[in-house]
């Protein structure tokens, strides 16, 4: 027993803001982000905090899953840009819900939302839930540097949900840990101490732009030669893969490594930039509503990034 | 054979002719990123079998030639 997706959902804020936006506020301009990143457009909250919009995709998802709130055994959650470090999103998510199942969040920052769905499998496999709800939220455009043109440009804002319930679509799953923060770092605010003797770094994205790319490009071709390679499948068995969104030039490059034709790879990232532990979810989610998804199709998901963690996961639909 | 490589990649990275890519051509004169700079690496590891470090000190396509061949030696 592991757990079959009976939902989506997906939550990005009204607010639009374009590259030519951005230039007004640092040196940049919109070729050398859509070329660069390849972001056209991102979602920028205005005055909705990380869980108020999860929980916009958590009503959207089990609205598409046709369950009731009420029947939910747990709730996870996935951010790195939390309005609180407590309550966690999954306990305000909960809590909006006015449900009293178990909830709790899980940090794996971009690549969190596959760790839900292992931690979920769990749960299934031990016959302790029947419904379950993951969500991943962020409110990045919190914790990004606005006056750092190599950052800012690339995160949005907006979050994705999916409901579980029993069955046996989630089929395996890998996961890789290099635990460091040289690569890609956030900082905690590190408070105002009179005794704290150390330096506390401005709370803020950090990223070695080529470190990171080179470490998702190996990420995403390991892991998933890695999961085929465990469940004697080709990649003409898989009929999508849903990467993270970080950067369309690490999805194509990987494809090309890869030999896939980037088409099988699920991409959203130009209208929403790199959402982190939210654009999984998303972009399953306009997939799914998209109607391409048929019963049976074969899903590969996978993601990387700061811990550093990644992860690949196989999904019948 | 490093030099050709180079400029294989070079070539489908750039749109530039063979004729434009010598060992004396600095990759700024290309107009490259810092991104094309590390698939560039990638690529050459995977064809030489090498690791390659993305070194700011590498002006031209003649200082790359000349680090992959010392790591190859």
């Amino acid at each position: 027993m592991s757990f079959t997706i009976l939902g989506t959902g997906m939550y990005a804020p009204e607010k639009i803001v374009t590259n030519d936006d951005l230039s007004h506020l640092v040196d940049t301009n919109d070729e050398w982000i859509r070329k660069r990143v390849g972001v056209v457009t991102r979602r920028i909250s205005v005055n909705e905090t990380t869980s108020e919009m999860g929980v916009k995709a958590a009503k959207a998802a089990l609205e598409n899953a046709g369950v009731l709130p009420e029947e939910l055994d747990l709730i996870l959650a996935a951010t790195v840009s939390g309005e609180d470090r407590s309550p966690s999103v999954a306990c305000m998510i909960q809590n909006a819900l006015g449900v009293s199942c178990a909830a709790y969040d899980i940090n794996a920052a971009c690549s969190a939302f596959l760790f839900l769905m292992e931690t979920a499998a769990g749960y299934f496999a031990r016959k302790k839930v029947k419904k379950v709800l993951l969500v991943g939220a962020e409110r990045l455009s919190g914790i990004v540097d606005w006056t750092d043109r190599s950052t800012c440009v690339i995160f949005g804002d907006g979050a994705g949900a999916v409901v579980l319930g029993e069955g046996n679509n989630y089929l395996d799953s890998v996961i890789h840990v290099h635990g460091g923060d040289e690569v890609i770092k956030i900082p905690s605010f590190g408070g105002t101490s009179p005794f704290y003797e150390r330096e506390t770094p401005a709370p803020y994205i950090f990223m070695n732009g080529q470190e990171t790319f080179r470490y998702a490009v190996n990420s995403i071709c390991t892991d998933i030669t890695e999961l085929l390679e465990n469940n004697h499948l080709s990649m003409d068995d898989i009929d999508y893969i849903v990467p993270h969104q970080a950067n369309v030039r690490i999805i194509d490059f990987a494809a090309k490594k890869l030999k896939v034709s980037p088409e099988k790879f699920v991409v959203n990232i130009d209208r929403y930039g790199n959402t982190s532990s939210a654009s999984i979810p998303m972009a399953l989610d306009e997939l799914n509503r998209s109607g391409k998804l048929k019963r049976g199709d074969k899903i590969v998901f996978t993601a990387f990034g700061g811990g550093l963690a990644s992860a690949a996961s196989l999904v019948i639909w | 054979m490093v030099f050709e490589k180079v400029k294989e990649i070079l070539m489908e990275k750039t749109d530039k002719d063979a004729s434009e890519i010598t060992m004396e051509t600095s990759f700024s004169d290309l107009g490259i990123d810092s991104l094309d700079i590390v698939e560039m690496s990638m690529d050459l590891e995977d064809a030489f079998g090498i690791e390659l470090e993305v070194d700011e000190k590498l002006a031209t396509v003649g200082d790359l030639v000349k680090k992959i061949e010392e790591l190859k030696a």
